[in-house]
């Protein structure tokens, strides 16, 4: 995560970049809407997953709940920036815009007994695997109920162990060593279990992303590694992060499949994931996943986007909000109506301030207990 | 003398250097057109451009180690850590390379690196956002340490650092970036290896460094206005080089001691301070000498666990009264 010392704005908007050439995902070169998806001048090896189609097939009733889990990921959301802007919350960092591709990449896995290695941008994932509003509310709030940590980790680093949430590191891309080894926990016991494990784009620069896929090729385990590339890392851009477009190129390097996908594409994020659990169950070994997606967000409630990049480009891309993608669809295909939809927002709203004031309410964590876990007891 | 915040002291050192030498770079994430999370380095990337600022993908042993081989080859690099909390990525590096190189090749090669960045803690960023790595860094030889707490000196040592041959682990103050004090103009370079002396006393010696320094200057004040105890306040500033010296001096004159820090107890710089007061001081001491340090935990989040886990100022009054022998 960013920074103790708030940035103070200097509302400068960057023009050209290092080299003076024009990169792909600078303020200079706003990105039309995609038809499908962007892959830049070509990918070198990874596929390139189609485009959704109707309704995939997927009963109504899922459609509807992987849309309420949608909007309720934004409301939440956007409550945590807004208890963050009222000064009752010291930090918050969110995933606005990528919550589609989380909501397909949960739906196509067991939720019953896989494995989530989520970061922290994975708040809709985390809702999907059975968090709910009002533990994220405490987390934000700093509350012992926060169930991550009881208020000793920062927000956003989802974690339960009971909902086999793993929890998230600061330092990023820790959690992709992790998930070779809760993948390689569950080959050996054979539990027919599968891990995936989130990141950014930047968070593939590290050496942790490069051995952890390399480990995972060696051993071919039932491993999804997701990256959620959104183009930037706090301030820097894919083109200063890597020199290819598309990090699921990568994948060829350790003798696996990468897929690049629409992250906008609810149900296209869906198959591509469904693939590669069932790859994983059958014993074929890792896939990596990238869904291209956007920040709509700041990346962190300490940082100032508009140094470097454009509110135009921030717009161009809120105009293929995956919420409203994801609602369009489903009343095209007749899953949604105007009521039913009614229904669920006011469900919602609800829920959320219901969350807020229960978190509000709620007690910190108790100072005298604060030497507790750092061991465990037996 | 004007008047600057450590930030702009800081940046200001940074800024002559790359002027007056052409070998001097910067490395670290966001640091060009963003100006650096902490924005040190606001302005740098327009004024020097990217050759000289580079912004690195998110890889902090591998800039590091490439700042090693830019160094190895003659040119001065700044690496910043985003915080120096992910330096553990680069440790490798930084210990098994940058502090052995020299060692290692006979004496032929140096390693002129300055590696920069904030530290500590104490702004509720959490357990992987918060360490104080004054003992961790200064326990190997090859290293240079230094902790400013003023602007005076943050700029004084940033120009020493980078005109040292040895790579220097520069620790900032993160928690003061905004505070403001009087700073020189020009050219005046801090050197390491002595500790500052921030404010003249008899009875009590406190001794600190980054930004407990603060705190215990207070105490200082506190216990001169309230019960007529003048105590000296040692800021120790260059951890390694370590200026025995000064400790010893006010020791010597005031007979008590108490060390205070952010960081845990085991295995610390007040170890090391204590240590030292023993060996060197023993027949000077009436009365043991008191450390005061961080609970032994992760730095929690919850502002009310972080305020239990980190020295507080009564904790140093305390030891100072039983330093005393006072009982109040
Ligand atoms: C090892 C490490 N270095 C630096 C940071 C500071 N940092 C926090 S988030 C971030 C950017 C991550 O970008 P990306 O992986 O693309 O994820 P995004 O935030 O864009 O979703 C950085 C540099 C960190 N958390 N860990
Ligand atoms: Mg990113």
């Amino acid at each position: 995560m960013a920074t103790e010392i708030k940035r103070p704005s200097t509302g400068a908007i960057q023009g050209a970049f290092h080299d003076g050439t024009t990169p792909r995902t600078g303020p200079d070169s706003i990105h039309p809407p995609l038809d499908h998806v962007d892959v830049g001048a070509g990918t070198i090896s990874a596929t390139v997953a189609p485009p959704s189609v109707g309704d995939e097939g997927l009963p109504h009733e899922t459609l509807r709940e992987m849309y309420r889990l949608v909007a309720l990921a934004r409301a939440v959301d956007e409550r945590m920036w807004q208890v963050n802007r009222a000064g009752r919350a010291p930090f918050a960092v969110s995933g606005q815009g990528h919550e589609a591709a989380q909501i397909g990449a949960a739906f196509a896995l067991d939720r019953s007994k896989d494995i989530v290695l989520p970061y922290y941008r994975d708040l809709a994932l985390s809702l999907a695997f059975g968090l709910t509003a009002s533990d994220l509310m405490m987390s934000v709030l700093a509350k012992a109920g926060d169930p991550a940590s009881g208020a000793r980790q920062m927000p956003a680093h989802y974690g339960s162990a009971r909902l086999r949430i793993v929890t998230a590191s600061s330092p990023v891309s820790t959690q992709l060593p992790h998930a070779t080894g809760t993948a390689y926990a569950a080959k050996l016991r054979g539990t027919g279990q599968v891990s995936l494990a989130c990141f950014g784009e930047g968070g593939s620069s590290k050496g942790d992303f490069h051995e952890a896929c390399n480990f995972a090729g060696i051993h071919k385990l039932p491993v999804i590694f997701f990256c959620e590339n959104n183009r930037y890392a706090i301030s820097v851009p894919q083109n200063l992060q890597m020199a290819i477009d598309n990090v699921a190129d990568r994948a060829a390097g350790y003798g696996f499949p990468g897929v690049v996908v629409d992250g906008t594409d609810l149900l296209a994020v869906h198959q591509v994931v469904k693939a590669a659990a069932d790859r994983a169950r059958r014993g074929e070994g890792p896939t990596l996943v990238e869904a291209k997606v956007y920040r709509f967000t700041p990346h962190t409630s300490d940082d100032d986007d508009r140094t470097y990049r454009s509110p135009e480009e921030v717009k161009a891309w809120r105009a293929r909000d995956p919420l409203a993608l994801f609602e369009a669809r489903l009343r095209e295909v007749g899953a949604l109506d105007d009521e039913t939809l009614t229904e669920i927002k006011g469900r919602i709203k609800s829920e959320v301030n219901e969350a807020t004031e229960a978190a509000e309410q709620a007690p910190f964590p108790d100072p005298t207990t604060f030497d507790r876990h750092v061991y465990a007891e037996r | 003398m004007p008047v600057m915040t450590y930030r702009e002291a800081l940046k200001s050192a940074m800024v002559a250097e790359m002027e007056r030498d052409e070998s001097v770079v910067m490395l670290g994430e966001d640091i060009g057109i963003y100006g650096g999370t902490h924005l040190i380095t606001d302005g740098l990337f327009e004024r020097f451009g990217p050759k000289r600022i580079i912004d690195t993908p998110i890889a902090e042993g591998g800039f590091t180690g490439a700042a090693i081989g830019m160094a190895m080859a003659g040119l001065r690099p700044i690496v910043e850590m985003m915080t120096w909390n992910f330096s553990f990525l680069a440790a490798d590096q930084i210990i098994q390379n940058a502090a052995k190189l020299r060692y290692f090749s006979g004496g032929q090669v140096t390693v002129p690196l300055v590696i920069r960045g904030p530290n500590g803690g104490g702004v509720q960023l959490s357990a992987q956002h918060t360490h104080s790595l004054e003992g961790f860094y200064g326990h190997f030889p090859g290293l240079k340490v230094v902790s400013p707490v003023t602007p005076h000196d943050v700029k004084g040592m940033m120009l020493t650092a980078i005109r040292d041959p040895n790579p220097v682990i520069f620790l900032e103050a993160g928690a003061l970036y905004g505070t403001k004090g009087e700073v020189p103009e020009g050219d005046f370079a801090v050197p390491f290896g002595e500790a500052r002396v921030a404010r003249e006393g008899r009875d009590i010696s406190l001794i600190a460094y980054g930004r407990q320094v603060n705190m215990v200057l207070k105490i200082a004040d506190k216990l001169a206005a309230e019960e007529g105890v003048e105590a000296e306040v040692i800021d120790l500033r260059s951890i390694r080089p370590f200026d025995e010296g000064t400790i010893l001096e006010s020791v010597r004159k005031t007979n008590r001691a108490v060390v205070v820090q952010e960081q845990w107890r085991y295995y610390s710089v007040a170890s090391e301070v204590a240590a030292l007061i023993q060996e060197q001081a023993f027949d000077h001491l009436d009365a043991p000498v008191e450390r005061v340090s961080g609970e032994e935990v992760p730095a929690p989040y919850a502002r009310n666990l972080e305020v239990a886990a980190f020295p507080s100022e009564q904790q140093i009054l305390d030891a100072a009264h039983r330093a005393l022998y006072r009982k109040v």
